[in-house]
């Protein structure tokens, strides 16, 4: 790792401006990915470290695209390492049941029931799946900028996108998600 | 146009992300196939049922406060070896009258520097003061008391904010929050006087020797700048400026006892 890429002043306000606004993206992103909140938060620290120290290599102008690539590349890379870890991280029961729960104890019993059967249905599915829907949906990002954070052509996001949503919705139907569908 | 060929770009459809060409095709399949509507009518219930209901994990304010912490400590370094780098690249320039010039340049710039970055650290101060009282996030910890309001920065800062009791004065403390200023963490300790919020934001400076800035008053709220015991203020309320400024002295330690 380098040590020179301190920041001037000026950049310091430049990445305040342009790149700390993401903070909160970036650990949606990464709690939706990792479905750990202690490694979430520890990703995205990672990933701004990072990304403080390189920051004055960085010419673009999308902060968000720019800070969410590196928080994906780095929960990717976690993702990788505890599958080698032995484990199959994709249908992963224990993650499920060690959740806290969402909620005081004045909210609504069937909003949370949705909500936890949504994120459940969100957490089933493959990661590559989980990020393109969280970015859409949950960001509003466009294809394109969802293509520059994952760093896949557009073509790939479209048919993400379009296998996730169908996953997603089997997942939800009444009856629950097919057994090795 | 098959049925088949449509589900395959339906998502595409529905994001509105299709050439306008393929995107009128689509649409007028789908106003003669009930079966396709429906399968779009699905989906995008998908989509406005994420949007609603799939929780939303905002960052913690201890990540935040780590991370812009960690930003301007690597500001505060680049700063330093860019200024040794400027030493080193003009020690060739041995004429004195270079040097003089130079350094009164420097001079002047650094005051100039120093004006505009009071004036923009009023704007943010008040700014952030204003917000305080708008996005009813004027406490992280709601206590009057500093024994409990002082911990609380425990871990949250790498600093500890001095926390004064003047009460008995007409002062009560209400609580604290963490707020950020110039891209830095900083303590905000909440006083009231009668109804006035009063914000006292407060960090580390310990090269500024004390000081005291006139009172200035923008946007209808008045704001004092204070230096001491190396600790920085910055004390903003629509409280009148003279009692402002009282209390200012002795929630800074620059005056003690019971106020007049």
């Amino acid at each position: 790792m380098t040590h020179e890429g301190n920041l001037s002043p000026r950049e310091l306000e430049r990445f305040n401006e342009i790149v700390l606004p993401y903070l909160d993206a970036a650990h949606n992103l990464a709690r939706y990915l990792l479905r750990d909140a202690h490694d979430a938060e520890d990703a995205v620290q990672d990933s701004f470290l990072r990304a403080i120290r390189h920051f004055d290599g960085f010419r673009g102008v999308d902060g968000r695209a720019w800070i969410l690539s590196i928080v994906r590349n780095t929960c990717f890379t976690r993702l990788r390492g505890r599958r080698s870890g032995a484990e199959n991280v994709e249908f992963d029961e224990e993650i499920h049941t060690a959740e806290e729960p969402v909620s005081g104890p004045d909210v609504d019993l069937e909003r949370r029931a949705a909500t936890e059967s949504l994120r459940d249905g969100l957490e089933r599915l493959a990661a590559e799946y989980r990020e393109v829907l969280v970015l859409r949906e949950l960001e509003g990002l466009s294809y394109k900028e969802i293509a520059q954070v994952s760093g896949v052509p557009i073509g790939t996001v479209m048919s993400r996108l379009a296998r996730g949503r169908k996953q997603l919705m089997q997942a939800l139907a009444p009856g629950g998600p097919k057994e090795n569908g | 146009m098959q049925c088949e060929e449509v589900r395959d770009v339906l998502s595409a459809f529905l994001d509105e992300e299709l050439d306008p060409l393929r995107s009128r095709e689509i649409q007028e399949h789908l106003d003669g196939c009930s079966s396709c509507a429906d399968a779009l009518g699905r989906m995008r219930g998908l989509a406005q049922r994420l949007r609603a209901e799939a929780p939303y994990y905002p960052a913690p304010d201890s990540l935040r406060a780590r991370v812009s912490q960690a930003a301007w400590r690597d500001a505060g370094r680049g700063r330093d070896s860019g200024h040794r780098r400027g030493i080193a690249a003009r020690s060739w320039l041995s004429a004195a009258a270079v040097v003089i010039a130079l350094a009164g340049g420097t001079w002047l710039f650094a005051a100039h520097q120093r004006q505009e970055g009071l004036a923009s650290m009023e704007r943010d101060v008040i700014s952030s003061h204003v917000r305080s009282l708008m996005a009813s996030h004027l406490m992280d910890v709601a206590s009057t008391d500093q024994h409990t309001v002082k911990p609380w920065f425990n871990g949250k800062l790498d600093f500890s904010p001095p926390v004064t009791d003047l009460a008995a004065s007409g002062y009560p403390l209400i609580g604290g929050r963490l707020d950020y200023l110039s891209g830095r963490p900083v303590a905000a300790l909440v006083y009231q006087r009668r109804k006035h919020v009063i914000n006292v934001f407060t960090w580390p400076d310990e090269r500024a020797p004390d000081s005291e800035t006139p009172t200035r008053t923008e946007q209808g709220y008045h704001v004092v700048h204070e230096t001491h015991g190396g600790m920085a203020y910055w004390i903003v309320s629509d409280l009148n400026p003279e009692e402002l400024l009282a209390f200012a002295r002795r929630v800074t330690g620059e005056e003690k006892g019971p106020m007049p």
